[in-house]
């Protein structure tokens, strides 16, 4: 019984990294009909951002704001640089390419990716950074015979409160409501009065610091980061917003929740080395028989 | 006007192609003859493996428009099925190319026989998972075969009987570009065939296809099998060359690299494969001067390129070509 509930809380909180980046996947997904497949290299990228801050620049980030207000800080800076990097990729790469279509505009994500994971290998070294422990809080709670790592509380608590501010935001808000319109129909969108460059905007800056600040905190959760770790985090990331439906805001939230729990029970139930090949199985088996995810909606063929 | 005129048209078209075939397939036969360097006869290898691996690729996105990213997958399974029966039964490996590719047509239909109904994106997905549990599973060393992390090594060279053994970079150089002309000889053809046709028209548009009769899911199994055996083809001379298999060489990185190839060249347009498997293979290694910034200059260049070139290098020119046909028919030839 204690070993399930460890691995669920485990599972929840991989599963909010996951949550965290499908977000961005799923925001530009739903506006733009564009795999963003740089996401997950701008993940990596914020993991890097907050890595110097944080061990680099310890004496000053610590001294000046504590363990915790160190930690608080990566993630806004993270946050902050990401974000730009976001939209700096939108309006150089994207933005030129959108009316040639769709399959140019993933060509362009896979070179972008390409050249912020060779970035990172320049600039940080292509061997792995770890993030030292003086930085990170590392209490161990004891709660029931449960022992739970303070950090893993901390990250749940803040990755449910950004989800918790987006899903107000794009559900319950006019601007909300504007962004749900354009992923229906961005042309009409527009005819109704949307400021459609607001929206994209808004989802380049977004989604990316949502992904920099989970770069952050799966660099302290697991200490090790590598300039590739953005190929496997987007993949599953990416499974998840499928899990959820694409383009689905709250399926997003929950396809990374389930996801990482699969992952977990899987690792425990049935084998630690096949627990991929269990998650990718799980989307082949959800996708065959509900291919519009988990939350979404049944689209009629346009003739 | 009449079907003398047309005919001097087309003749007069595929004369000068003719001429382009005939140059460019000389340049291939005599290369290794100029070039005497051992490393640009292996660069060129690759490059034909990549043309090769990309054309398959091409039956399924360029013809059909159906987004795989999961392409390595099926020369991963090319590569493996020449590398177990090699290494544990001795069957020669030539005898084991039409093997391989078998193999893997067999595997594409049963993966892909309950995922075709999929559309667009939703397809694309399946085939990451799709590779990416090849790939994971051929790590976990099923039943003790893939050698798991490690690979499988010791796959014998390529040959006849004891006759004629392909051993070295120039017998390894035609064997793989001698492979790529057959199959783009059997894809021209098959690009003129009414299983071609029906291809590009369901790429156009799928409810038009199905409205005018085309069993669009035979035909998109069709194109999966047929693309899945030539990655198997390509898996399996890689395979013989580097004489090991790894799982590392089939990431889904590759796989992103093929559909690249694909759209740098021009859907569905075999010259442009051609263009994107030299921009894919040979890019890399002009830049290796700049080390680690090669990687960098190779993003750089494929943002500029679907910037400048949106359509690929070498569109296909079919369009053209079936307006004019259309233009001679109605009795304008003059234009």
């Amino acid at each position: 019984m204690k070993l399930i509930i460890e691995q669920l809380l485990n599972g929840l909180t991989i599963g909010s990294f996951y949550a965290l980046i499908a977000l961005g996947y799923s925001m530009v997904y739903g506006v733009m009909k564009l795999i963003n497949f740089a996401h997950g290299d701008l993940f990596t990228l914020g993991s890097f951002v907050g890595y110097t801050l944080l061990v680099m620049g310890t004496a000053y980030v610590t001294s000046i704001f504590g363990i915790w207000g160190g930690m608080i800080a990566a993630m806004l800076v993270a946050a902050i640089i990401i974000g730009s990097m976001g939209l700096i990729v939108e309006r150089l790469a994207y933005r030129p390419i959108y009316p040639a279509g769709r399959l140019p505009a993933v060509v362009s994500a896979l070179g972008v990716s390409i050249i912020i994971q060779n970035s990172i290998m320049v600039i940080w070294g292509a061997r792995p950074q770890a993030y030292t422990s003086d930085v990170i809080p590392n209490y161990m709670l004891n709660i029931a015979g449960l022992r739970i790592n303070i950090l893993q509380i901390i990250i749940l608590l803040l990755s449910f409160l950004f989800m918790g501010i987006l899903y107000y935001i794009i559900q319950k808000t006019t601007f909300g409501a504007a962004i749900r319109a354009c992923a229906l129909d961005r042309e009409t969108a527009a005819l109704m009065g949307i400021n459609i460059n607001l929206i994209i905007f808004f989802i380049f800056a977004l989604g990316p610091a949502l992904g920099g600040t989970a770069g952050v905190m799966v660099g302290m959760y697991y200490r090790k980061i590598t300039f590739i770790m953005g190929w496997n985090y987007g993949l599953k990331a990416f499974t998840a917003t499928i899990l959820g439906g694409i383009g689905n805001i709250p399926g997003a939230m929950l396809g990374g929740l389930i996801l990482g729990m699969l992952e977990m029970l899987g690792s425990v139930y049935i084998s630690t080395a096949y627990k991929d090949v269990f998650v990718f199985l799980i989307l082949i088996l959800v996708l065959i028989f509900r291919p519009t995810g988990i939350l979404g909606e049944k689209v009629a063929e346009k003739v | 006007m009449n079907k003398k005129d047309s005919y001097n048209n087309n003749y007069n078209t595929n004369w000068k192609n003719r001429w382009f075939i005939v140059i460019v397939t000389l340049a291939f036969l005599f290369f290794p003859f100029i070039v005497k360097s051992n490393y640009i006869i292996d660069v060129a290898f690759f490059f034909g493996v990549y043309t090769l691996l990309g054309l398959s690729l091409n039956v399924v996105l360029g013809e059909v428009g159906l987004f795989d990213l999961g392409h390595m997958g099926f020369a991963a399974i090319g590569a493996y099925t020449t590398a177990i029966l090699n290494t544990s039964f001795g069957i020669p490996v030539l005898l084991l190319l039409p093997v391989s590719a078998i193999a893997a047509a067999i595997f594409a239909y049963l993966v892909c026989s309950p995922i075709i109904h999929l559309r667009g994106d939703y397809l694309c997905i399946v085939t990451i998972g799709m590779g990416e549990i090849i790939r994971l599973t051929l790590i976990n060393n099923p039943f003790g075969i893939t050698g798991g992390p490690n690979g499988i090594f010791g796959i014998c060279f390529p040959s006849v009987g004891n006759l004629f053994v392909i051993d070295s970079c120039i017998k390894y150089y035609y064997y793989i570009w001698i492979v790529v002309g057959l199959s783009v000889i059997a894809l021209i053809n098959l690009q003129n065939s009414r299983i071609g046709r029906a291809w590009n028209c369901i790429r156009e548009d799928v409810i038009a296809a199905e409205a005018t009769g085309i069993d669009v899911r035979h035909y998109k199994l069709l194109a999966f099998i047929l693309g899945a055996a030539l990655a198997g083809v390509g898996g399996s001379v890689y395979a013989t060359k580097l004489m090991v298999v790894s799982p590392e060489s089939f990431i889904f990185m590759e796989s992103c690299l093929l559909f690249c190839i694909v759209l740098i060249g021009g859907m569905g347009s075999i010259p442009g494969i051609f263009i994107g498997a030299a921009a894919i293979s040979l890019f890399p290694e002009i830049f290796r001067p700049f080390a680690q910034y090669r990687m960098l200059i190779f993003g750089v260049a494929m943002v500029l390129m679907m910037m400048f070139r949106p359509g690929g290098v070498w569109p296909r020119q079919r369009g053209k070509l079936q307006t004019e046909s259309m233009l001679i028919k109605a009795g304008k030839s003059e234009i």
